[in-house]
């Protein structure tokens, strides 16, 4: 559905975007992850016919966006970051606009601007100044701008930044429910919103990606090795040259102790499970095993991890 | 089509639903209301005299209501339309640029030049309504007095034309900034100056005289004012309006190779 080849985009000497490549498939929803300024905005501004590229190619629903951005933004909802809006303009009359812009036609106008205000919990609010409306309800009015024609593609930029708890999980849940119908690429700096919400990341950091994978391969790849915590009754010098003698474990670190408990973070050799040697050898020696779990890494962790690796 | 009508109406709804259209409206009303006034005033303080004085009944063309209230009204109309076109003008692209919205406005299916053209007409439309208010006054000198109907109707012909160019200029100085105060004030400076153009003519040597006669507005308002529709003017104001809005859309359109 989308397709981005190589993507570049320079401000004077300033590199935005650096050949960022990726794709989208249909009905997948896409989260764009990155830090502030890594060029999560740009690729959005170009994907939307905003402004252009310095180079590169970018396909929507088989059309291009430089050579022709007329069909492409007949095929797109874009909700921009800061959700700019006519303020002076009553929720539906302002949603009629749209919608009549966007080439629905005049017959269907009122059916659509009708369902967009449900399905954005906006029916109370549709003869309210958008001047009136909290921050929440802008950002429906914002989503339901870009629904109105029922596009293929949208593309929300930070959809739930600035918003309360709830209004953000009533955010998710609406784009949730727009997936499978839609393709969708979401941009966020917010983790657990990804893991929440997409189906596929592209991290891209100082405008280049640094990876593409689903949330789960992610957490599961990332780390050369993994982790296990072990909590032990017992002497703990002896418990840290005991377990430094079990195969596998290459690294152990104390982490507190206290009352003859002590806590280690072990790093072991990534693919072979030595929980069963850790617990054997424990009881062998006579201490009490009180914890043995392993760490996943969270998707912060490994963000951290690619974003800070140069 | 169906898109310079929707930016239109949708520009209309935000003159009308802020004061930002009756403010100027009123105020444009109550000045040239009163210099109507005072021109209407002295014109009959000066019948008066004539009819006991013969020696001013004599000066034709000072008893003739075209020539002392209509003609001079038109000079004022456009003078004070200068004053308050530019704040008609100054919002329509610095708001959108300041507020984001044209982010939004660009990459919805829309040409820059529907975009243009849209707010042109809204603009267009109040300064119509603006000025056709103004109709009272010649009709309250049609039904009281004999002013010819020929130069009133070119006076105004001249005066939408004027209008016209105006919002055009205006448009482009809103496209440039974000500030709606640096808009107004670009657009009042350049109006100013290809008024003043025409009264620095006679300082200057034959040939530039003659040229800065042909780009100055007074000049080409002047002949219709006096009744004559001259198509050398209409092609300046034409030529006026597309400049403009050529420059706007450049200006629209820079944004694509702009870093």
């Amino acid at each position: 559905m989308i397709q981005v080849e190589k993507l570049t985009k320079s401000y004077g000497s300033y590199q935005a975007l650096n050949e960022i490549t990726f794709s989208v498939e249909k009905g997948e929803i896409l989260g764009f992850l990155g830090p502030n300024g890594a060029g999560k905005t740009t690729t959005m501004r170009i994907l939307t016919c905003f402004f252009p590229a310095t180079s590169g190619k970018a396909r929507i629903a088989g059309y291009d966006v430089f050579e022709e951005p007329h069909e492409v933004k007949k095929r797109i909802g874009y909700l921009p970051e800061n959700v700019p809006l006519y303020r002076d303009m009553k929720v539906v009359d302002y949603l009629s606009f749209v919608a009549g812009i966007k080439g629905v036609r005049r017959q269907d106008l009122k059916m659509r601007v009708g369902n967009v205000l449900d399905e954005c919990g906006l029916s109370d609010m549709s003869n309210k100044m958008i001047n009136e409306l909290s921050k929440g309800y802008r950002q429906r009015v914002g989503l339901a701008q870009a629904l109105v024609n029922e596009p293929e593609v949208l593309i929300l930029d930070e959809p739930t930044v600035g918003l309360d708890p709830k209004q953000i999980i009533e955010i998710r849940k609406l784009i949730k429910n727009l997936a499978g119908k839609r393709t969708i690429i979401l941009s966020t700096h917010i983790l657990p919103e990804v893991s929440m919400t997409c189906n596929r990341v592209v991290i891209i950091n100082k405008g280049k990606v640094v990876a593409v994978d689903t949330p789960q391969n992610l957490t599961a790849n990332i780390h050369g090795a993994s982790r296990l915590i072990v909590k032990v009754d017992g002497p703990a010098q002896d418990v840290i040259s005991g377990l430094q003698k079990i195969q596998g474990i290459n690294r152990v670190n104390k982490k507190e102790s206290s009352n003859g408990i002590s806590e280690f973070i072990l790093d072991t050799e990534k693919g072979i499970d030595i929980r069963r040697d850790i617990a054997a050898g424990i009881v062998r020696s006579g201490w009490g095993l009180l914890e043995l779990r392993p760490v996943e890494m969270s998707l912060e962790d490994i963000f951290i991890k690619l974003v800070t690796k140069e | 089509m169906r898109n310079f009508y929707l930016i239109a109406k949708k520009e209309l709804y935000s003159y009308f639903s802020s004061p930002v259209a009756y403010v100027v409206i009123t105020i444009f009303l109550v000045i040239t209301g009163y210099y109507f006034y005072n021109l209407l005033a002295s014109f009959s303080t000066l019948s008066f005299q004539a009819s006991t004085n013969p020696a001013i009944a004599q000066q034709q063309n000072l008893l003739n209501i075209t020539e002392t209230v209509v003609r001079p009204l038109f000079g004022n109309i456009s003078m004070i339309m200068l004053l308050m076109m530019p704040l008609l003008t100054m919002r329509l692209f610095s708001e959108e640029k300041k507020s984001g919205t044209i982010e939004l406005l660009l990459t919805y299916p829309v040409t820059d030049m529907e975009v243009i053209i849209g707010k042109f007409i809204a603009c267009f439309v109040v300064f119509l309504l603006m000025l056709l208010l103004t109709a009272t006054f010649p009709a309250l000198l049609i039904l009281f007095g004999e002013p010819e109907i020929g130069p009133t109707i070119t006076g105004y012909i001249g005066l939408i034309l004027t209008g016209a160019a105006f919002i055009s200029l205006g448009i482009f100085t809103s496209s440039l900034t974000e500030n709606q105060i640096i808009a107004a004030t670009l657009s009042f400076g350049v109006l100013i100056l290809f008024f003043m153009m025409g009264t620095s003519v006679s300082l200057m040597g034959p040939t530039i005289g003659n040229i800065m006669m042909h780009i100055s507005l007074i000049g080409h308002l002047e002949g219709f004012a006096k009744g004559i529709i001259d198509t050398t003017d209409i092609i300046y104001y034409f030529l006026f309006i597309v400049l403009f809005n050529f420059l706007t859309l450049r200006v629209l359109e820079s944004k694509k190779w702009r870093g």
